[in-house]
């Protein structure tokens, strides 16, 4: 795909389904009382979501997996410390610079 | 609390997405200006659509030759995990928020910002903290695409390669500090990390896409957590549920 016009629609075409999904739930379910049921299980989903966001892609986020490790090893101490987080990522990116 | 005080309230606490969205915005404008896409096309991607593994991942299929269908489709699948950060959102904005201004605030929805949202104390959001959150995540969004866009030979290549641990880096920090002496929070984490390394590692399910590995690991271990907070809570409303058929 070459042609600039259709490479706009298409990005307005992914523009409108990246959309959809962020502003539906957050229209009908605003201020809806819902069953506890439903209630628990979004109270997990934040961790849940962080869980499976951190692993295991942070060990493949820099050049090698050494690295990445050093990087895992310093955030986890920083943050075990109850650090700042950009004090955590701050940290983290010069493990990882100094390791590599 | 006056609007520009909870605005920038929100704004601190996005300074960790922005100090990893710039590198990434930056190795987006590098990638979409080498495979000769126009510039238009690339800050089109950052500004309106706005969700960085598609817009990696729409660039590269736009390269390929791939047809509009197949790489809308393919965002379709990488984003529809918003949708369960957007419920959970849902339920700490007040009612009174205006339709337009929820419009906006669904606009910024991202793994990142909502991380950040929802590890916050209070049980309802101030939805001018969100906002200020989710503009200067946005703000970084941008100006590291169009730094990439516009110079991104001139960016070091060891430092850049440094940066992508800092959005997981932020990830630990958001997530480390709350599951301090938090039994079921430790296990619905830990059962996340296991499930989406099963998924990223076994053969059986290599072709998944990211986003619906990220979905399936957190409905799987959130559903677990749930029904874990459920039992929990059980001894003391047991009388109620005798007798009584199960909602859900």
């Amino acid at each position: 795909m070459t042609d600039p016009l259709q490479q706009f629609i298409t990005v307005l075409l992914m523009a409108v389904v990246t959309y959809l999904p962020r502003l539906v739930p957050m229209t009908l379910l605003r201020g809806r009382k819902l069953s506890s049921g439903l209630q628990n299980f979004l109270k997990c989903v934040p961790f849940a979501v962080l869980g499976a966001l951190i692993f295991p892609e942070i060990l493949y986020s820099t050049t090698s997996v050494s690295s990445a490790a050093v990087g895992l090893a310093v955030a986890l101490a920083l943050s075990l410390l109850r650090l700042n987080v950009v004090l955590v990522v701050l940290g983290s990116i010069l493990a990882v610079f100094f390791s590599a | 609390m006056n609007r520009r005080h909870s605005f920038l309230k929100g704004a601190k606490l996005g300074i960790p997405i922005a100090i990893g969205y710039i590198p990434i915005g930056i190795a987006f404008g590098v990638l979409a200006s080498s495979t000769g896409i126009q510039t238009g096309i690339g800050v089109a991607l950052s500004s309106i659509l706005y969700a960085g593994a598609s817009q990696f991942v729409g660039v590269g299929m736009m390269a390929a030759g791939a047809s509009t269908l197949e790489i809308v489709a393919t965002t379709l699948i990488l984003n529809f995990r918003h949708f369960i950060m957007s419920s959970s959102l849902s339920q700490r904005l007040p009612a009174t928020i205006g339709k337009r201004f929820l419009a906006v605030l669904a606009f910024g929805v991202t793994d990142e910002s909502f991380a950040v949202a929802s590890v916050q104390p209070q049980p309802i959001f101030e939805p001018w903290n969100l906002f200020g959150l989710n503009t200067i995540a946005y703000l970084a969004w941008n100006a590291g695409t169009l730094i990439g866009l516009l110079l991104g030979d001139a960016i070091p290549g060891a430092l850049a390669a440094s940066m992508g641990i800092a959005l997981y880096a932020m990830f630990i920090g958001l997530l480390v500090p709350g599951l301090k002496g938090n039994l079921p929070m430790v296990t619905v984490a830990l059962l996340a990390i296991t499930i989406s390394s099963l998924i990223y590692y076994l053969p059986l399910f290599s072709g998944l896409a990211s986003g619906w590995r990220i979905l399936a690991a957190t409905l799987l271990a959130a559903g677990a957590g749930g029904k874990l907070l459920e039992k929990i809570s059980l001894p003391e409303n047991n009388s109620s549920r005798e007798g009584g058929h199960k909602r859900d």
